[in-house]
């Protein structure tokens, strides 16, 4: 008999067991953390490719005269000036410069689509209903949408002749609708991985013909699925934000140095104020990169201390599989975050010593 | 899952296999699964005294961290050597070439007193409802 649970499932939940994967709860979804191994899982999509369901993540569509402007005012980064076809990485902030969530935005022809983190769909739906305009039609679609990512050096190769051509020829931060193993969707070039690949949209109801259309188009290339493990890995030698860890309402966008995603000379937006304000004062803090001397390693909520002193906290960290030691992401005091900074990180009874290192950690992806 | 019935076992997911008066220690295929890909063990030096229960070292995996416990009490004799190099041993064979470190015990016959493989599969199992 299955154990009576409150998780809700991904439209691939059958083929994550019996793939044999071990389920965890993240975000109220019981998804894959890892397959076979974190390790083994990230390599695959460092050297190869890998399959990921990440259909936990929120989808919103926004559609109507003023969507643009609507969403130029809402989103920090300026979504009102992006054309048809255009993927575009924003935060979305508080009246106080918080980050309200992290978002990826695409722009079709006659409406834009929002994709969220899954732990802020609720949160985040409410926040945009409660600014949205009556002419605008906000919906949310996360329950009937499939997302699937294939990320690696191979995944061109796996969607050759399943897809229209150009989506190959597409460079990152850009998309097409078109068919996919027949299926209509949104064919991304976009990733949380650094390497190149493709995030797919799809209606639920096509899992299988999209799993397994994958999976078989994948295997000359070993293809595997691949977990939340190491999609957290993948992502911190990137210094991709996580929200909840790097970034979250407490935090800025200019703190977490995502000030490049931020046009706050554009227009106006919700947060620009308080974001001008902290920009012309200066920064008392930093997102900072570290990387331990030991293998010990730094982990989301340890302390850091410089001269004795309680300098900032841990936000992610992680042993790095691909550059074999441990890195980690921290906010700092802005006085020690300077590259080759040393700090001492409290482990316990323990202290790892580490120093400021430039992000991203990782920087031989294929991503393109 | 399977658990050999050679060792005897902890609640913290430790084993401990008594041999010619020497304790050997590693940590379960259960605690194996839980931790992922084991990536350093940080272990006590030979002639350090452990206190039963207490923690003796850390087994830092790519996405956690866990602390190891003293199944029984007694002197560090040995410490695998293989590890330092290989912290993936205790993924592969955690009952095996992934030990961790053997004990002079204070009493070999506290060991009779951890779990046996059934009563361990209980608490596993228990730990999952």
């Amino acid at each position: 008999m299955e154990p009576v649970t409150a998780l809700k499932r991904t439209p691939f939940h059958a083929f994550h067991r019996a793939a044999g994967a071990k389920l965890v709860d993240f975000a109220g979804f019981e998804m894959p953390l890892r397959y076979t191994g974190d390790v083994r899982e990230h390599q695959k999509v460092r050297t190869a490719v890998g399959l990921f369901d990440i259909s936990h993540m929120g989808e919103f569509h926004v559609r109507g005269n003023e969507a643009a402007a609507f969403l130029g005012k809402a989103l920090a980064n300026d979504a009102s000036g992006m054309s048809a076809g255009q993927a575009m990485y924003t935060t979305m902030c508080r009246p106080d410069g918080g980050i309200v969530d992290d978002l990826y935005v695409y722009r079709s022809r006659d409406h834009f689509m929002l994709v969220v983190n899954a732990s802020n769909i609720a949160k985040d739906f409410a926040w945009l209903k409660e600014q949205c305009p009556s002419g605008v039609q906000f919906t949310d679609r996360s329950d009937d949408t499939a997302l699937l990512a294939v990320q690696g050096p191979k995944a061109p190769e796996v969607l050759k002749g399943n897809v229209p051509d150009e989506a190959l020829a597409m460079p990152s931060n850009r998309f097409i609708e078109g068919p996919l193993f027949g299926v209509p969707a949104v064919i991304a070039r976009t990733g949380y991985t650094g390497e190149d690949g493709f995030e797919l949209y799809f209606s639920a109801s096509e899992a299988r013909t999209v799993w397994e259309g994958l999976m078989n188009a994948g295997r000359p290339h070993g293809i595997e699925p691949v977990g939340l493990g190491a999609r957290d890995t993948l992502r911190l030698e990137m210094a991709y934000m996580l929200y909840g860890n790097d970034i979250d309402d407490t935090t800025s966008p200019l703190e977490a140095g995502l000030g490049w995603t931020v046009k706050l000379q554009s227009r106006d937006f919700v947060g620009r104020d308080a974001l001008i304000a902290q920009k012309a004062q200066g920064l008392k803090r930093k997102l900072v990169g570290i990387e331990a001397e030991g293998r010990r390693v730094p982990r989301h909520g340890m302390t850091i201390e410089s001269g004795g002193k309680v300098v900032g906290t841990i936000t992610s960290g992680s042993f790095s599989p691909s550059l074999e030691r441990a890195i980690a992401m921290a906010y700092v005091e802005s006085g020690v975050s300077a590259v080759d900074t040393p700090l001492e990180v409290v482990a316990g009874a323990g202290r790892v010593g580490t120093r400021v290192v430039k992000r991203p950690f990782y920087t031989k992806g294929s991503r393109r | 899952m399977q658990f050999p019935n050679d060792v005897r076992y902890t609640a913290e997911h430790e084993w401990a296999r008594l041999e010619d008066g020497m304790i050997t220690i590693g940590i379960t295929g259960y605690a194996t699964d839980q931790l992922g890909d084991v990536v350093f063990v940080e272990l006590p030096q030979v002639g350090k005294r452990l206190d039963a229960m207490k923690p003796f070292g850390v087994v830092e995996a790519v996405k956690t961290v866990s602390d190891l416990y003293a199944p029984i009490a007694g002197e560090v004799v040995a410490v695998n050597p293989a590890l330092a190099d290989n912290p993936a041993l205790v993924n592969q064979a955690p009952y095996g070439e992934g030990w961790m470190i053997r004990l002079k015990p204070d009493d070999a016959g506290a060991i009779q007193k951890l779990m046996d493989h059934q009563a361990y599969a209980k608490h596993v199992e228990e730990q999952h409802a």
